[in-house]
């Protein structure tokens, strides 16, 4: 059956054209539509219901940093109390089963996992760890987004010091009588913060986030957000048959854990030694043609070099923009390409992610 | 507004002697959200009944527009091309997709008008 978050009934009461995704009811748009949700996002406030993701939290104290990290590749013992780092589960191939946020927290863990990924993740995770340690993907908590330039303005108004929290760094806040889990991160390239507050609590934070100012933003424009922003959206750009090294993602493998032991460790080592054959970059058509998922990708001299894996209208950038994976020796800047659309190649070029650089308001750069 | 008529496939078609103009209705921009391209038939070019005959695309997706008579393609609408945004702002006046110069009248009559369009529409998005 399909579900629904604590905020269905808000995004009815707003307006919202709702779709299944990943087994939950979710708003692709509200009636102002992705364009200008895109655009307020980027100039102000938007608030987007992120609850179908999973929250898992792990309790343990003795050896669960040791255990968790021989499932991933990060170094978790450095990390501070209430630090996050983005982060993947994977097999023995490297391939990913999910890409993840981990955050230190009193006592233990709480992993920030894909909604359509949460169930099998916590299956492999609890198996990794031998059941020794306890595992809740908690369904009695909503996940909600604030991101843009006003987000930190907003949500200090209603919950006192927030605004004092480093990025991708978290703490606990009073809100009402509750207490509520927060961090500062997104999936944007806007600041902002991910709340997690108690279901029953859901709808009155956002009624409150709402009328200071900041509006509903659907999953239409996430996309359009975090294309522009030049991040992964797992099942199109990541998935079982890539490795975080072929998906240009070797930043969140920390250095000394190269050496070390972890699912896919072999592989990722060779990988980032001997190179890898195919490889993700941002790919800029040089018209508005909108080259999607399972576009192919052609060199100057007509070969298939690859496949595109997720393509949208930036409406900040005010370009088609795009993101595949090319053969290494076709992934240098600039390199020329061909992208078959209905038929016909279209002239485009590998280009940096991300699209998108946030423009800092005047006055703010020296604050 | 009689000499307007509509197709299954969202498209209106407007009559002038035997050259029709044809764009895509406000329901169907309503269905698509945003649309941020748009290519249309070559000028020149003929086209038949329920054929493609061009494409528009918004953030979520492409959709085929299809020509809702046969006709040759005498006249194409560049503007909103260059900026397809003017589809959502006025899809049943200024932005218009092409004209043609009709092949066959009789095709007409498989068209529906306002009232039968509004039903079908309302219908068909339920």
């Amino acid at each position: 059956m399909i579900k629904k978050t604590s905020l269905y009934n808000l995004h009815k009461k707003h307006n919202a054209r709702l779709v299944e995704f990943a087994g939950y009811e979710m708003p692709i748009q509200y009636k102002d539509g992705i364009i200008q949700e895109h655009k307020f996002t980027r100039s102000n406030c938007g608030i987007f219901d992120v609850s179908h993701m999973g929250q898992l939290f792990i309790y343990g104290k003795e050896n669960l940093t040791k255990d968790l990290e021989n499932i991933f590749p990060i170094d978790l013992k450095k990390l501070n109390l209430n630090q996050s780092k983005y982060s993947f589960l994977m097999d023995e191939n490297a391939c990913i089963y999910d890409d993840l946020i981990i955050t230190k927290i009193l006592e233990g863990y709480l992993i920030i996992l894909n909604a359509a990924c949460k169930e099998d993740d916590l299956r492999i995770i609890k198996n990794k760890l031998n059941n020794k340690y306890d595992l809740q993907l908690k369904d009695d908590l909503s996940l909600i987004a604030l991101q843009g330039p006003e987000a930190k303005n907003i949500l200090e108004k209603k919950v006192e010091g927030v605004s004092k929290l480093k990025f991708m760094n978290g703490g606990n806040f009073k809100f009402s009588d509750i207490n509520i889990f927060i961090t500062r991160s997104g999936y944007t390239g806007e600041d902002g913060f991910e709340i997690s507050i108690k279901n029953n609590y859901a709808e009155k934070f956002v009624e409150e986030m709402l009328s200071n100012g900041s509006k509903m933003i659907g999953l239409g424009a996430r996309d359009t957000l975090r294309m522009e922003a030049g991040l992964c959206l797992y099942g199109n750009d990541i998935d079982k048959n890539t490795t975080p090294i072929e998906a240009n993602l070797k930043w969140a493998i920390s250095k000394n854990r190269i050496d070390t032991d972890y699912p896919g460790s072999k592989i990722i080592k060779k990988q980032i030694q001997s190179g890898v054959e195919k490889i993700r970059v941002g790919i800029k058509p040089e018209n508005r043609v909108i080259a999607r998922g399972n576009t192919k990708i052609f060199s100057n001299d007509d070969k298939e070099i690859g496949k595109i894996t997720s393509g949208t209208f930036g409406p900040s950038v005010d370009h088609s923009i795009a993101m595949g994976y090319v053969n290494n020796q076709y992934s240098n800047l600039n390199t020329k390409l061909f992208l078959e659309v209905r038929g016909k190649k279209i002239p485009a070029h590998v280009c940096n992610l991300p699209f998108y650089k946030k423009n800092y308001v005047k006055g703010e750069i020296n604050v | 507004m009689s000499d307007v008529k509509y197709s299954k496939e969202h498209e209106w078609l407007k009559l002038d002697g035997d050259i029709a103009t044809i764009g895509i209705t406000k329901h169907a921009t309503e269905m698509l959200g945003d649309i941020v391209f748009a290519e249309l038939p070559e000028k020149g070019s003929t086209v038949e009944k329920d054929g493609t005959a061009g494409v528009v695309e918004s953030t979520k997706a492409a959709s085929d527009v299809y020509t809702p008579i046969s006709g040759e393609v005498i006249d194409t609408n560049q503007s909103i091309v260059e900026d397809p945004s003017k589809i959502n702002a006025d899809p049943e006046g200024e932005a218009w997709f092409f004209k043609l110069k009709i092949k066959d009248v009789k095709e007409l009559d498989t068209l529906m008008n306002k009232d039968e369009y509004d039903k079908f529409a309302k219908e068909s998005s339920q």
